[in-house]
C-alpha cells in the first residue's frame, strides 16, 4: 500500500515538474519524461497532421498528368513532392513519441486515426490545383507558423522545416490564380468557381470555434497549441481577403465586411452541419481517398516484403 | 533533308523520350509501394521534365518558326511524336516501370556519355547536365532488379516477366535512321551501333547480380522513328494535352 502511495505521490511530483517546465518555455525532447496523455495527445495530432500530408497528394497528384505548360507540371510535381516529404519527418517526429508508422497507417485504414477534412473535396478543375495552393496551404501556414512554438521539440522542429516550403507552395497557388485571373473569360469563370468551392472548406480547417474543441485545454495547458481556431482562422481570413481583391477574386460570403473596431473581417456563419458530416465521412471523396490508400498499400506489399526478405538476406550474409 | 531538318527531328526524339518517361513516372506519384519510393520515383521525373524542357526549347529554336517548348509538347499528335516505344508502356505495376528504367538508364548512360563531345555546344552542355542524373537513375533500377529478383519467389517471377515482356522494345533504342547518319557523320551526335555492347554487358550484369535470366532476342518491335507507336500514346497525349487542346487561346 505504502509502495502505490510512493509511487503516486512520486508521478504527482513529476507531472508538477513538467507542467512547471512547460510553463516556463522549455521545449520537451522525446528522451524527457512526459505525461501519457501528453504524449498520446501529440501522436494524435502529429499523425493526424502526417497523414494529411500524405492524403493531400491524392487531389493534388490528379493534376499532373494534366498540368497546362511543362513549367506548371514541374512546379506542381515538386509542390507534391514536398507534400510527402513533409509526411516523412512528421511520422519520424510521431516515432519518437514510441509508435510506429506501420501502426499509424493502420489506424488511418480502420478509421481511427483521421486526415485533415479538406482532402475529402474534389480537385474538379486546374483552377483548383490554384485554390488548394493558395487558400487551403495559406490556412495550413497559419496553422503550422504558431505550431513552430509548440513544446514537444521533434514537432516545432519539424515544423520550422515545413513553414519555409509551405511558403512557396502558397505563392504558386497565387500564381496560378492570378495568371488565370488576367487570361480568358474562361479561365476567370474558372478560377471564381474554384474560389466559391473551396472558401468555405478553407475556414473550417481551423476547426469548430473552440468552445466546441474537444482537446483544447490540455493543449493549451502544454503549449502544444498557443493560438485558438478562432484567431487563427481570422487571421487567415484577414491575410488572404486583400489577396483575393487584388487579383479580382470574389470571396463567396455576401456578409463579409471590415470591422474597424476589432481591426479584422467580420465573416458569414459557417456551415458546422456540414464540417461535422465531412468529418463522420460523409464527404464527396472520403471513401476514394482511404480506398486508394489502402489499395496502394495492398498493391505495393509484394515490393516491401522483397525489399524485407533481401535485406535480412544480405544481413545475414554480412554477420556469417 | 538539311541539317537544319535533321537536328530539329533528332532533339525532337531526345526531348520526346524524356517527356513521356517523365509522364509514366508521374503518374506514380500517390501510387508507389511506399512514401520513401514516392519520393524517388516523382524525382526520377522531375530530372525527365527539366531535360524534356531543355531539349524542345533547344528543338524549338533550331527550327526557327516560334514553336516554344510547350507548343512542342501540347500542339503534336501521336504521329509526330519521335519516342521509343518502351517509354509510352503503360507501368503496369512496380517490376514493369524498373525494368524499363534498367534499360533506359543503362542506354542513357551510354547515350549521354558520348552526346557530352557533340560538336554542337547545346546538345553536349545538355548532355554533361544530364549524365549527373542518369547516374542516380541507373544506380536506382539497377538496385530495385537486385532487390526484387533475390527478393521473394514472388519478387523475382514479377520483375523477370517484366524483363521478358519488354525485352522485344530494346532494339529501338539503338535504331538509326537517315537523320542518325547525317548527324553522325558532322560529329554531332554518336552512332547508336556503337552504344549496344556497352548495355548490353551492363544490364546483363545488374540480371545476373540478380540471379535472374537474360532473355534471348527474338523478334523486335519498330516504329518510333516514322512516329508510329503503340495504342498507348494517343490516350497518354489526350489526357497530358488537354487544358492546351481546350482552351487553345488561354495561356497558363
Amino acid at each position: 500500500m505504502d509502495q502505490v502511495q510512493d509511487i503516486v505521490s512520486k508521478d504527482r511530483a513529476m507531472l508538477a515538474r513538467f507542467e512547471e517546465r512547460v510553463q516556463a518555455g522549455d521545449a520537451v525532447e522525446p528522451r524527457d519524461w512526459m505525461p501519457e496523455a501528453y504524449r498520446k495527445h501529440l501522436i494524435r495530432q502529429i499523425s493526424q497532421h502526417a497523414h494529411s500530408e500524405v492524403i493531400g497528394m491524392q487531389p493534388e497528384g490528379n493534376w499532373i498528368t494534366r498540368a497546362p505548360s511543362l513549367r506548371a507540371k514541374q512546379i506542381l510535381l515538386a509542390k507534391i513532392q514536398d507534400e510527402g516529404g513533409h509526411g516523412l519527418y512528421l511520422y519520424s517526429a510521431a516515432e519518437t513519441l514510441g509508435i510506429t508508422r506501420t501502426e499509424m497507417i493502420g489506424q488511418l485504414h480502420t478509421g481511427k486515426a483521421k486526415y485533415s477534412n479538406i482532402f475529402n473535396y474534389p480537385t474538379l478543375t486546374w483552377a483548383d490545383i490554384g485554390a488548394i495552393g493558395w487558400l487551403v496551404d495559406g490556412a495550413a501556414i497559419v496553422n503550422q507558423v504558431s505550431l513552430q512554438r509548440t513544446s514537444y521539440a521533434p514537432y516545432s522542429r519539424a515544423m520550422v522545416r515545413i513553414c519555409k516550403e509551405e511558403s512557396f507552395h502558397q505563392r504558386q497557388g497565387y500564381e496560378i490564380m492570378a495568371k488565370m485571373m488576367k487570361g480568358t473569360a474562361e479561365q476567370k469563370e474558372m478560377a471564381q468557381d474554384a474560389m466559391n468551392r473551396w472558401w468555405w472548406p478553407s475556414l473550417m480547417m481551423f476547426g469548430p470555434h473552440d468552445s466546441d474543441s474537444p482537446h483544447a485545454a490540455d493543449a493549451f495547458r502544454w503549449k502544444i497549441k498557443r493560438h485558438t481556431n478562432d484567431e487563427l482562422r481570422q487571421k487567415f481570413i484577414d491575410k488572404t481577403v486583400p489577396q483575393a481583391e487584388l487579383i479580382g477574386l470574389t470571396v463567396p460570403d455576401p456578409d463579409l465586411k471590415w470591422n474597424d473596431e476589432k481591426g479584422g473581417y467580420d465573416h458569414g456563419e459557417i456551415n458546422w452541419d456540414e464540417f461535422k458530416q465531412v468529418i463522420n465521412g460523409n464527404g464527396p471523396c472520403n471513401k476514394q481517398r482511404l480506398q486508394h490508400h489502402k489499395q496502394v498499400h495492398d498493391n505495393g506489399a509484394w515490393v516491401r516484403e522483397a525489399a524485407e526478405a533481401y535485406k535480412a538476406r544480405t544481413n545475414n550474409q554480412s554477420s556469417n | 533533308m538539311t541539317q537544319q531538318e535533321a537536328l530539329f527531328k533528332y532533339i525532337l526524339r531526345l526531348g520526346d523520350n524524356a517527356l513521356i518517361h517523365s509522364h509514366r513516372l508521374s503518374e506514380w506519384c500517390s501510387n508507389a509501394p511506399f512514401l520513401e519510393e514516392d519520393l524517388a520515383l516523382t524525382n526520377l521525373a522531375l530530372d525527365m521534365i527539366g531535360r524534356a524542357q531543355a531539349l524542345l526549347q533547344y528543338a524549338g529554336s533550331v527550327e526557327g518558326k516560334g514553336r516554344t517548348e510547350d507548343t512542342l509538347a501540347y500542339r503534336r499528335s501521336e504521329r509526330q511524336y519521335y519516342n521509343n516505344l518502351l517509354v509510352e508502356l503503360p507501368n503496369t505495376d512496380f517490376a514493369y516501370t524498373i525494368a524499363r528504367l534498367l534499360f533506359v538508364s543503362a542506354f542513357e548512360k551510354e547515350y549521354y556519355a558520348a552526346l557530352q563531345n557533340s560538336a554542337d555546344s547545346t546538345l553536349a552542355a545538355i548532355a554533361a547536365k544530364t549524365l549527373k542524373e542518369i547516374k542516380y537513375h541507373f544506380a536506382h533500377a539497377h538496385d530495385w532488379v537486385v532487390r526484387l529478383g533475390m527478393g521473394t519467389e514472388e519478387s523475382k517471377q514479377r520483375v523477370q516477366n517484366a524483363v521478358n515482356d519488354w525485352w522485344m522494345y530494346t532494339s529501338e533504342l539503338f535504331e538509326m535512321d537517315e537523320t542518325d547518319e547525317q548527324l553522325v557523320k558532322d560529329g554531332i551526335v554518336p552512332d547508336l551501333k556503337a552504344l549496344y555492347p556497352a548495355w548490353l554487358q551492363a544490364v546483363t550484369d545488374t540480371l545476373k547480380a540478380a540471379s535472374l535470366d537474360v532473355p534471348v532476342s527474338g523478334y523486335m518491335q519498330t516504329g518510333s522513328r516514322k512516329g508510329i507507336h503503340t495504342e498507348h500514346l494517343g490516350h497518354l497525349l489526350s489526357e497530358m494535352q488537354y487544358l492546351q487542346r481546350a482552351y487553345p487561346d488561354a495561356e497558363w
